[in-house]
């Protein structure tokens, strides 16, 4: 093999060498763990919320007056909501899944307050929650209207009856199947009881980045005070439709109020992951500039390399190389230095990913990221190396007859 | 001397066009993104009130759950920070809480709006160095009477007045009338010191009003409120004796010294309280200046910061491409400098020459790289949306054009210096033999 005659000749260009091994290392470094960081933030994305997001949409209403009774106007507003052709269900609820804004609450197994408690997020809301959102009831059963309890002022929680996602279920009785779980009774803070009476499989916690994003309750409890969040569900293909003639009905209802953030959860959800969907759109710029820049390097130095050598080329081929052999050389030769630049980046990569998991509670990088990164960038280097490698099998011998 | 080496340096460009302008290239792009990610870490990162962040002072008192070992509450409790303001002990205090109402306009035209709302003390305007356009804030005594008075933002009275001085108007918010003392100037600090536990990157509030008339008239609450233990019973009065933290304090302590003294005032406060038994943790109470606080609270994003690191790769990759291209370049003009050894040229003047080359590819790498920085913070912007924060300071400042010439420029000569030192050791003998 050629190999020997390759590795003296790079001897004779070190820094050549070094310049473009240390390219492909960073190259490789910030590739794949920007790959990572995008992937990462795309599976966090896609998890689902539980609720039907295409076919919701929300918006609050907060009345004003003395005259101002929410119960009645939420009543009201509820009543003539459902009836809308379109509309599926309404509810009013203290928060929404995927909105970043909620309420969290301790559950407890046992009455005692010093015994540890698994947090979870609280929705406090109408009877009908479970099928507005369309969630999937997976044991046990929804809320009546006996169920609902009223209040005024803050305090500990009215309701008696709850449904839990399940993994708040799995969460606070590891070991039961879920139908057992049915009908179990756990302590809200302040020693409040309630009974687990229904489970759904999926609902999330409003905020993205909680660790307790799957843990979550419905209570069957209103707040009245002055400001009331609805949900609507649809039917498919009507929310744009009733979303632009709700706020004149309702407004035609009752006009002590000011309505605000009328939104489909859809556009929510876009806003609430907007910074992740923008960091990935940054990242991808990044890479893709890094391995324009880096191609741009390999191009520089093999053209470098390959016009100094000009003559030594024209005379392996006087001396009867053929051209497949020249391509070979120059081609082996960047997989030589592509795959000293792979070995440092597989090395700087794990460090960096160990960075960025103490320092930002980043999930460990899984181990097939690195050996995929470094036959990409083997890859991306024999990809740009063709063209200057097939212009030096293109060199005549007629060159080493030549001087200068 | 210097021009004659600039020329020489614009002779060179014009000679290798597309190996010189692949390397302004290579500089443009490095140093480009790399301060798009430098001015966002910058601001948002930054020092929002330099002239006094080190005399103001975040309250921290731990009144956590004894049973968990979680970090202490942000903010403070009702009892606890009427308890700071009767005592006095600070130069400026100021509780501070946000919430919602809805005003409506005198003008029929307008219809109701909710408006976001903070209540705050006398003290927040002198001690945060709050700007007005028209009139003022309010006095000390407004606060203890619950004058019904009020602030508004620039915003605000543009929506409400058209932008005329209303100073002196009534404006009824909640169906109550509140007069008019003060419309603030543009203040937006980045990130927003005052309250980074409800978003540090938020836009400014509406109204300011005293912040007695938040507990007085049960307005509302609309920022962060935590509790870790149930309230006991039901009503405002059981809500504000109970251990919700919802209400952040600032202290101004305007000379050295002072800030051990309010700490023990804190924690023999807390001495008291453990009698009474609250404060059921060790002792674990904190001041904060503006700068600390920030820190402590994370206020700069992890994305910044993991950007900065990927950013400074991308700009290590570009100067290791430029060190290569220079390389090349200054190899190939070896005839050329041989010539000028040849002449009398000394190395010193060899060197300096070629750092001037090297300095002039980074200037223009420099210049163009502010163009790829422009273009990539209204990226960024236009990513952003309006939305989710303020973002009208993402844009190119002073010191940032600064920093990315002299960056550029730096970074050009220091990756040149080994190709320099390479131009400087030609040997003439062999390079005037081959002409």
């Amino acid at each position: 093999m050629e190999i020997g005659p390759i590795l003296r000749a790079m001897t004779r260009n070190k820094l050549g060498v070094v310049l473009i091994a240390l390219q492909i290392a960073f190259t490789m470094t910030v590739m794949i763990n920007a790959i990572f960081i995008i992937n990462e933030r795309n599976r966090m994305m896609a998890r689902p919320s539980g609720a039907d997001e295409v076919n919701l949409f929300h918006f609050t209403s907060i009345g004003f007056g003395d005259d101002y009774n929410e119960r009645i106007v939420v009543a009201d507003d509820l009543a003539m909501i459902r009836q809308l052709p379109g509309v599926v269900n309404a509810s009013t609820t203290n928060a929404i899944p995927v909105s970043g804004s909620g309420s969290s609450t301790g559950v407890r197994l046992e009455f005692d307050e010093s015994q540890p408690s698994v947090g979870v997020a609280i929705y406090r809301t109408d009877d009908q929650l479970i099928d507005t959102l369309n969630l999937d009831l997976i044991a046990g059963e929804g809320f009546t209207e006996s169920d609902m309890r009223y209040r005024s002022e803050s305090g500990a929680t009215l309701a008696d009856k709850t449904v839990v996602s399940r993994a708040t279920a799995e969460n606070l009785f590891p070991d039961k199947p879920l139908n057992q779980i049915v009908g179990e009774t756990v302590f809200l803070p302040g020693g409040v009881e309630v009974q687990i009476i229904g489970i759904v499989d999926t609902l999330q916690a409003p905020w993205p980045q909680s660790s307790l994003i799957e843990r979550s309750m419905i209570v069957p409890e209103m707040f009245v005070d002055t400001s009331s969040l609805y949900v609507v569900r649809t039917e498919p293909g009507e929310r744009d439709r009733v979303m632009a003639e709700i706020e004149d009905l309702l407004l035609a209802d009752n006009p002590n109020r000011v309505l605000r953030s009328l939104r489909s959860l859809e556009d929510t959800r876009e806003e609430t992951y907007r910074i992740d969907s923008a960091m990935s759109t940054v990242l991808w710029v990044i890479i893709i500039t890094l391995v324009f820049i880096t191609c741009m390097g390999i191009v520089g130095l093999a053209v470098f390399g390959i016009n100094r050598r000009r003559k030594q080329i024209g005379t392996r081929r006087a001396l009867g190389a053929t051209r497949p052999e020249i391509l070979r050389h120059f081609m082996l030769e960047n997989l030589l230095i592509t795959s000293v630049g792979v070995l440092v980046g597989a090395a700087l990569t794990i460090g960096f990913s160990i960075v960025l998991t103490t320092n930002f509670n980043m999930p460990t990088m899984a181990w097939y990221y690195t050996p995929v990164g470094m036959l990409a960038l083997l890859l991306i280097g024999q990809i740009a190396v063709l063209g200057p490698s097939s212009g030096a099998a293109r060199i005549e011998p007629a060159i080493a007859t030549r001087s200068v | 001397m210097f021009l004659y080496y600039l020329r020489l340096s614009a002779l060179s460009y014009k000679r290798n066009p597309i190996l010189s302008s692949l390397m302004v290239l290579a500089v443009a792009i490095g140093i480009g993104a790399y301060m798009v990610i430098y001015t966002l870490n910058y601001t948002m990162g930054g020092n929002p009130i330099p002239q006094k962040s080190a005399q103001l002072f975040h309250v921290q008192l731990d009144t956590g759950d004894p049973n968990r070992d979680n970090d202490a509450p942000e903010q403070l409790t009702y009892l606890d920070s009427m308890a700071l303001l009767d005592a006095k002990r600070a130069q400026r205090q100021t509780a501070s809480s946000k919430f919602t109402a809805i005003v409506e306009p005198a003008n029929p035209e307008i219809r109701p709006m909710i408006t976001n709302n903070r209540g705050v003390m006398a003290d927040f305007f002198p001690m945060f160095d709050v700007p007005f356009l028209y009139g003022g804030g309010w006095d000390s005594s407004s606060d203890d009477s619950l004058e019904q008075v009020v602030v508004l933002s620039r915003e605000m009275n543009e929506r409400l007045y058209g932008g005329a001085d209303s100073v002196g108007e009534n404006l009824v918010m909640n169906g109550e009338v509140f007069r008019v003392v003060g419309v603030l100037d543009d203040w937006q600090p980045i990130p927003k010191f005052y309250d980074v536990n409800n978003g540090p990157f938020d836009p400014g509030e509406d109204l300011l009003v005293p912040w007695h008339h938040i507990v007085d008239k049960n307005y509302g609450r609309a920022g962060n409120t935590n509790c870790w233990k149930a309230i006991d019973g039901t009503g405002l009065q059981a809500f504000l004796n109970s251990e919700c933290t919802w209400i952040q304090f600032w202290v101004e302590l305007p000379n050295g010294g002072e800030e051990q003294a309010y700490l023990d005032f804190l924690n023999s406060y807390a001495a008291e309280q453990k009698q009474l038994g609250r404060f059921g943790r060790p002792l674990n109470n904190a001041l904060f200046d503006v700068e600390e606080w920030m820190v402590e609270q994370e206020v700069l994003p992890d994305e910044t910061q993991i950007l900065s690191a990927l950013a400074a790769m991308l700009l290590a990759v570009c100067l290791l491409n430029t060190i290569g291209l220079l390389l090349s370049k200054f190899l190939g003009k070896s005839a050329e400098i041989g010539v000028r050894q040849a002449l009398g040229a000394h190395k010193g003047s060899l060197f300096i020459q070629h750092v001037i080359e090297a300095g002039f590819i980074g200037l223009l790498g420099g210049l163009l790289g502010l163009g790829v920085a422009a273009l990539g913070l209204e990226g960024i912007k236009v990513l952003l949306g309006q939305e989710v924060m303020v973002t009208d300071w993402i844009q190119l400042n002073v010191p940032v054009v600064f920093v990315t010439i002299v960056l550029a420029i730096a970074s050009t000569i220091v990756a040149g210096l080994y190709p320099i030192w390479r131009a400087c050791n030609v040997n003439p003998a062999i390079h005037l033999k081959t002409q």
